[in-house]
C-alpha cells in the first residue's frame, strides 16, 4: 500500500479507537437525542401530564366563570377548580400539593376585579403571567361594559392591526422562509465552528506530539513531511465525517420518530421541517473547505512547536480567526444584507461562515458564493504550499521558543542558500 | 552501492555547521564517525537522509542522490530517540515498517526475531512507555533495522546504555554488516569506532579533520607507543631524540615516539640499568591521533 494511505489510515483508524473519541461520540449522541426528543423528557418530569391546578376562591360569586373562560383561550392546560373551603383550607391544601396554587378573586372599591395568587413559589412565571393575562382581560371587558362600550367596539378597539410584509426583491425569501433559513443556518454555522476547532485542534495536536515524542525524525526519514501533512488532514477529516455522520443518523432517525410532537415547537418556528437541498450542499461544501483551510494552518502551527504544552498558545491566533468569523456571522443571522457581512464573506478566513451564512438567509447571486468558493480554495492551496515548507524545516527544528520568528526560520532549514 | 560525498556544505544563516565534507563509503562496510557535540554529524547525517538540503556539494549512493524513493533501502536510528509513547511495541514497528515499504506479515516475522534476539519478547504488547530506557532504545533499534536495510545509519547507537546491552547492540550491528549492510555510524567512544569500523572520519567543527581507512590512519601517522615498566629512574629518557611525549605512570613510563626504530635503539640504551618488567610496543590508539590532529582531548 501507498504510504500516504498507510498514513492516513494509521491516523483515521488510531483516533477512530481512541477512548476520547469514542467519550465524546457518544455524550454528544445522546445529547442529540436528548434534544431531539425534548417534549418527551418535559413530559417525564411533568407529574401531572403538564397540567396546572389552580383553586379559585371566588368572593365575588361572579367572577369565577369570565375568568375560566378567558383563561381557557391563553392556555388550556391549566385547570381551575371552583374551592369551596376558606382561605385557611386552600392554602392547607397547595402545601399538601394538592393543587399548584390559589387565586382570590373579588372587586375593589371601583367593581373592578383584583386578585391575590399564593402557591409555594412563585418561580414558575409562566403560570402566573397567564393567570394575570387572563384576568386583565376580564378586567378590560368589565371595565368597557361599565363605560357603556358595546362589545363590537370593544372588539374593534383590540383587534390587531394588519401588518404585512413584501420583499420587492425577486426570488427574495419571505418572512417565513427566513425565519426557517435562520433556524437552519445557526445550527449549521455552529456544527462548522465547533468542527473547525475541535478537528484542527487535533491535527495540531498530533503534529506536535509527534514531534515532542521525537518520533517524526523517522517518520520524515520515511515518508515525505508533505505527504504525512496531507495523509494527516485527510485522515482527520474522515473522522470528522465520520462523527458527523453518526450525529446526523441518529438525529435525523431520533427527528422524524418525534416530528408529530416537535412540529409546534422550536423546531417548527425554525424549520426543519424540509430542509432545503441547497443549503445542505453549501453547508458541506462550506464545511470541507472550512476544515481544509484551518486544518492546514494547524498542522504548520503545530509542526512548529516542541512540546505538547506550547501547541494552545500556537493556535490561539488561529483560534480567535475561528471565534470572530463566527461572532461576525452571529451578528449577521439578525442582518444578513449589511455591507459589513457583505465584504467580510469574501475574506477567506471568515468565507466558510459567513458566505455560507449570506446563501443561507439571502437570494445572492450565484457567482457570489462561487467567487467566495474560489477565494478560500486559491488560499488554501496557497497555505498548503507555504505550511508544507513550514512543516518540512517546522518538524527539525526544537528549542525553547515558539514565536511566529520561527516560521522564517523553519523557511530558512529547507531553502538551498 | 557506494555512499559518495562531495564537497558537501551546509550553512545555516552565518553558522557553517559542515564545510566541505568529502567521503567515500564503500559498499558493506562499517563507517565511523567520530566528533564532539556541534561538529556536525547528526547535520552530514540528515543531507545524506535527504532531510535537509545541502548548500552546496553532492551526495549520491550507487550514482543517484537519496530520496523518498530508496527509503525502504535505508534505516535510520536518529540521536534523539522518539517513539510512539501510547502505542504498543507491535503496532509502531509494523507501522514504521510499512512506512518503510515492508509488507504486514513479513514486518510481524522479522519483528519477533529480533524481540527473541534482544529477549524482550514479552513486551510485545506493551505500550512504549511503560518500558524501561533501554528497552525503549532496543526498540527503537529494531525501527532503524526492521525493514532489512541496506544502508544503515546510525546516530550514537550506544549511548546511554550498559555494558551489556551495548555487546548486544555492537553484536546485531555486526550481525548485519555480514548480512551485507552498508553500516554508517556516529560515536563519542572512541573505542567504539576503533574496534568495530574499518573506514572512519574524525570531524571538527564540519571539517573533517582526519579521514580514511583506520589501519592507514595509524600506518600514516608513524608514531607508536612505547610502555616501558621498570625499576630503576626513566625519567632521562624524556629528552630522548626521537621522544614526542613523555608520560609517567605508576611503574614507569610512556613515551610516544616517532617510529620503530627510537624504540630499538632507547632499548639499547636501558638493557643493563637493571630490571625490566615490560617494554611494549603499540600502535597508536585513535585518542592519541585525534589528540595529536584537534590539539585537546576530548573523551
Amino acid at each position: 500500500m501507498n504510504s500516504f494511505w498507510i498514513i492516513f489510515f494509521h491516523t483515521y483508524l488510531n483516533k477512530l479507537k481512541s477512548k476520547s473519541f469514542i467519550v465524546t461520540t457518544l455524550l454528544t449522541v445522546v445529547l442529540v437525542l436528548a434534544l431531539t426528543n425534548i417534549n418527551n423528557i418535559i413530559d417525564i418530569f411533568d407529574k401531572n401530564g403538564g397540567k396546572e391546578n389552580v383553586a379559585v376562591l371566588d368572593e365575588s360569586g361572579a367572577l369565577y366563570e369570565p375568568f375560566k373562560q378567558q383563561l381557557k383561550t391563553i392556555n388550556k392546560d391549566i385547570n381551575l377548580k371552583l374551592y369551596k373551603g376558606s382561605e385557611k383550607e386552600a392554602e392547607k391544601a397547595v402545601e399538601k400539593g394538592d393543587v399548584t396554587g390559589v387565586i382570590q378573586l373579588r372587586y375593589n372599591a371601583e367593581k373592578l376585579p383584583e386578585a391575590t395568587y399564593k402557591a409555594m413559589s412563585i418561580a414558575d412565571s409562566s403560570l402566573f403571567t397567564d393567570l394575570q393575562t387572563a384576568l386583565q382581560q376580564v378586567k378590560t371587558m368589565q371595565a368597557a361594559s361599565q363605560i357603556n362600550l358595546d362589545p363590537a367596539q370593544l372588539q374593534k378597539l383590540y383587534e390587531p392591526v394588519s401588518f404585512e410584509k413584501f420583499a420587492l426583491e425577486k426570488n427574495a425569501k419571505t418572512e417565513e422562509e427566513l425565519n426557517q433559513a435562520r433556524g437552519l443556518v445557526y445550527v449549521l454555522l455552529f456544527i462548522i465552528y465547533f468542527a473547525v476547532i475541535m478537528y484542527a485542534n487535533m491535527i495540531a495536536m498530533e503534529v506536535a506530539t509527534e514531534k515532542s515524542s521525537r518520533v517524526m525524525e523517522i517518520l520524515i526519514s520515511s515518508v515525505s513531511p508533505i505527504k504525512q501533512m496531507f495523509a494527516k488532514i485527510l485522515g482527520i477529516g474522515l473522522l470528522s465525517l465520520t462523527q458527523l455522520a453518526v450525529f446526523l443518523i441518529v438525529g435525523y432517525y431520533s427527528l422524524s420518530k418525534n416530528m408529530e410532537s416537535l412540529k409546534d415547537g422550536f423546531f417548527g418556528v425554525y424549520g426543519f421541517g424540509d430542509i432545503p437541498v441547497e443549503t445542505i450542499v453549501y453547508a458541506v461544501i462550506f464545511f470541507i473547505l472550512g476544515y481544509f483551510l484551518y486544518a492546514t494552518l494547524a498542522a504548520f502551527l503545530g509542526s512548529l512547536v516542541s512540546r505538547i504544552e506550547d501547541v494552545q498558545q500556537m493556535i490561539t491566533p488561529m483560534t480567535l480567526l475561528v471565534v470572530a468569523g463566527f461572532m461576525i456571522a452571529m451578528f449577521g443571522l439578525g442582518k444578513p444584507d449589511a455591507p459589513f457581512i457583505t465584504a467580510t464573506s469574501y475574506i477567506p478566513f471568515f468565507t466558510p461562515m459567513i458566505m455560507f451564512l449570506r446563501v443561507g438567509m439571502l437570494t445572492i447571486p450565484a457567482w457570489e458564493a462561487i467567487l467566495g468558493i474560489l477565494i478560500l480554495v486559491a488560499t488554501i492551496a496557497v497555505l498548503a504550499i507555504f505550511g508544507a515548507r513550514v512543516y518540512r524545516g517546522g518538524v527539525l527544528m526544537y528549542g525553547k521558543s515558539n514565536s511566529y520568528k520561527d516560521i522564517k526560520k523553519a523557511l530558512q532549514l529547507t531553502k538551498n542558500e | 552501492m557506494v555512499l559518495k560525498l562531495e564537497h558537501v556544505t551546509k550553512r545555516f544563516g552565518q553558522f557553517t555547521a559542515v564545510d566541505d565534507l568529502s567521503l567515500t563509503i564503500p559498499e558493506k562496510e562499517m563507517f565511523g564517525f567520530l566528533g564532539a557535540n556541534g561538529a556536525g554529524k547528526t547535520t552530514t547525517f540528515r543531507m545524506i537522509l535527504g532531510l535537509l538540503d545541502s548548500t552546496a556539494g553532492r551526495i549520491t549512493w550507487d550514482d543517484r542522490p537519496i530520496d523518498y524513493s530508496t527509503s525502504h533501502l535505508v534505516g535510520y536510528l536518529p540521536e534523539e530517540r522518539g517513539l510512539y509513547p501510547k502505542l504498543k511495541v507491535l503496532d509502531q514497528i509494523i507501522y514504521l515498517a510499512r512506512l518503510r515499504g515492508m509488507q504486514k506479515n513479513e514486518a510481524l516475522i522479522e519483528l519477533k526475531s529480533w524481540l527473541e534476539r534482544f529477549k524482550i519478547s514479552e513486551y510485545e504488547n506493551k505500550k512504549v512507555e511503560e518500558l524501561s530506557k533501554g528497552n525503549q532504545q532496543k526498540i527503537q533499534f529494531i525501527a532503524a533495522v526492521v525493514h532489512r536495510p541496506k544502508l544503515l545509519i546510525l546516530d550514537e547507537p550506544f549511548s546511554g546504555l550498559d555494558p551489556v546491552n551495548v555487546e548486544m547492540l555492537k553484536d546485531a550491528v555486526l550481525t548485519l554488516k555480514q548480512k551485507g549492510a552498508t553500516i554508517v555510524f556516529s560515536s563519542h567512544q572512541m573505542h567504539h569506532v576503533e574496534e568495530m569500523c574499518e573506514h572512519l572520519c574524525i570531524m571538527q567543527k564540519g571539517k573533517p579533520v582526519v579521514h580514511g581507512a583506520l589501519k592507514e590512519i595509524k600506518r600514516e601517522f608513524g608514531k607508536k607507543n612505547l610502555i616501558i615498566h621498570a625499576e630503576f629512574p626513566l625519567d632521562s629518557l624524556k629528552n630522548y631524540p626521537g621522544v614526542v611525549k613523555a608520560t609517567p605512570t605508576m611503574e614507569g613510563i610512556l613515551l610516544q615516539i616517532e617510529g620503530e626504530r627510537v624504540a630499538e635503539s632507547i632499548l639499547k640504551e636501558i638493557v643493563g640499568k637493571g630490571f625490566i618488567r615490560k617494554f611494549a610496543l603499540e600502535e597508536p590508539s585513535l585518542n592519541d591521533i585525534f589528540i595529536e590532529k584537534v590539539g585537546n582531548s576530548y573523551e
